[in-house]
């Protein structure tokens, strides 16, 4: 399989200072890359560029060879906020993508159900978002940006926000989705579970200035259940992980402190 | 009481008639109780025996239709053309760039300084008062549109170009209907400044309209017929609140979701 995304040499500075070192990253289709950092060690930078809605100082972002410049519909993303159109219902958020590509109402209306079905949200189509939970409210963000069929899906600590419990249930539904929909993923966050039970592949980044330092395939089969988490594999490559992320939290306190 | 804590219905109902009762009670006992000459401050009683004969006998009705069609008039001839060129200033820059100092500038003049001008220019007639009008709503309601528009949440922008969003289509489906209520709001209350401006126009050189039957209640002495008009401004200033008020509600469920 080749590869749909590549990130080439792609490097970020604000002003003087830089948050993302040249970084290279190859994206094979059906990958599901989860980037796992400190924060503040530009993880959300390196994706934000991918989405087009930054942009590099040096190096470049490749999508199915042609070069990134600007988002699109291509690359749809889930953010950490919670970023459901108040004005608008749970299904006509869905809607918002296939009205902007002018497909027939009718169609519309039948991808939009079939999305918030998957994520199981059927019965709340005519709900604003402000009725909904969090958890509600990130499932319904998901079944907007899968419902313009998109190349990629990127998602930015989509479940950072949420309870604990509440976050492990839309890690299963999430990867579920992804097991049946074969789409490929980039999903930063900072828990190390999440990690490891999303990724089929975990990259680990460093302290500012973020560079890839680790890259890692997970080696679990799918489809995963949440009991999963306890086999010897998981918890092998979670220590491993843990170590390392452990030192670049570190490196990025020690940066921070004064003197 | 507790700080914060809300009042039943009932109560807030009964709590602002009170005051009402307790205003007329005391205006009242000033007037009856002969602490104040007839010839500054008319009773409540007296009051509304002249108002009833302005309205049946005098004609007041077809003043108050002059006032109410020259405030709705000057400000809906200002909302249309606030409108656009507001929404233009908060979404694009450059155009806020260019509008705004002068805008700025232009809201501090004073509209009632602005009427001997007027009269020069436009005589005592209609296009005189809507100007009056136009000049004390158009720059503030461009200013505070352009305010909301531009305060839209970046999320959501970044939201709608991962979604495939144009330029143009972020404007019309994420800029303007996320500022619609705060825009709505924004037009009630300058609604309410015009209702000052209409009668500072019509004390000067008018012959019909609530503010010239103030005037010409001045020669006469007559302090009820003053009171009585300024309190059916007061009424329809009231009542017109109230339904732009409803109106919002019943336009923008979603804004009221969550207060």
């Amino acid at each position: 399989m080749g590869s749909i995304l590549t990130v080439r040499g792609v490097e970020r500075r604000f002003g003087q200072t830089l948050a993302l070192r040249a970084t290279d990253l190859d994206v094979a289709e059906n990958d599901f890359i989860t980037i796992l950092g400190p924060s503040g060690c530009g993880k959300s930078t390196l994706l934000r560029i991918v989405a087009g809605l930054d942009h590099p100082t040096a190096g470049e972002v490749l999508l199915d060879g042609r070069r990134v410049v600007a988002p699109g519909a291509d690359r749809g993303m889930v953010f950490q906020s919670y970023t459901l159109f108040p004005w608008l219902t749970v299904r006509e958020n869905v809607c918002f993508g296939l009205v902007e590509r002018g497909l027939p109402r009718a169609q519309q209306l039948e991808i939009a159900d079939a999305f918030l079905g998957k994520v199981g949200l059927r019965g709340f189509e005519h709900h604003y978002p402000k009725q909904l939970s969090g958890g509600m409210q990130q499932r319904t963000a998901i079944a907007r940006a899968l419902a313009n069929g998109p190349r990629m899906l990127l998602m930015d600590e989509p479940f950072g926000a949420l309870d604990h419990q509440t976050r492990e249930l839309m890690q299963e539904l999430l990867l579920g989705i992804w097991e049946a929909e074969k789409k490929t993923v980039l999903f930063v966050t900072h828990d190390i579970d999440e990690a490891v039970f999303m990724g089929s592949r975990v990259v680990v980044m460093s302290a500012r200035p973020g560079r890839i330092k680790l890259d890692r395939v997970v080696p679990l089969a799918h489809p995963r259940r949440y009991s999963v988490k306890t086999t010897p594999a998981f918890t092998e490559l979670k220590a491993e992980l843990t170590e390392q992320v452990r030192v670049e939290v570190r490196a990025a306190q020690e940066a921070a402190a004064p003197g | 009481m507790k700080p914060l804590t809300p009042v039943t219905p009932g109560a807030k109902v009964a709590l602002g008639v009170a005051f009402f009762a307790v205003f007329f009670a005391v205006w009242s006992i000033a007037t009856f109780g002969g602490f104040v000459q007839k010839t500054f401050l008319a009773d409540p009683v007296s009051m509304f025996r002249s108002g009833w004969t302005l309205l049946t006998e005098m004609g007041f009705a077809k003043d108050i239709g002059m006032t109410v069609w020259r405030v709705v008039g000057g400000f809906v001839i200002a909302a249309v053309l606030a409108l656009p060129l507001g929404v233009a200033m908060g979404a694009y820059k450059g155009v806020e760039a260019f509008f705004e100092p002068f805008v700025s500038f232009a809201r501090y003049l004073p509209a009632s300084a602005f009427i001997p001008l007027l009269i020069l220019w436009a005589g005592i007639g209609e296009a005189q008062k809507l100007a009056v009008i136009f000049i004390g709503s158009f720059f503030s309601l461009v200013l505070m549109i352009s305010v909301s528009v531009g305060n839209t949440r970046r999320d959501l922008v970044e939201a709608a170009y991962t979604l495939g969003s144009s330029d143009a289509s972020l404007v019309r489906r994420v800029l303007v209907p996320g500022a619609a209520p705060e825009i709505a709001e924004i037009l009630r209350t300058v609604l309410g400044w015009a209702w000052t401006y209409v009668i500072v126009a019509e004390l000067i050189g008018a012959s019909s309209g609530i503010g010239h039957m103030i005037t010409d209640s001045q020669a006469l002495l007559a302090t009820d017929q003053i009171i009585f008009g300024i309190i059916v401004i007061g009424v329809i200033g009231l009542v017109s609140d109230l339904a732009f008020k409803w109106a919002n509600r019943r336009l923008f469920p979603w804004a009221q979701l969550g207060r």
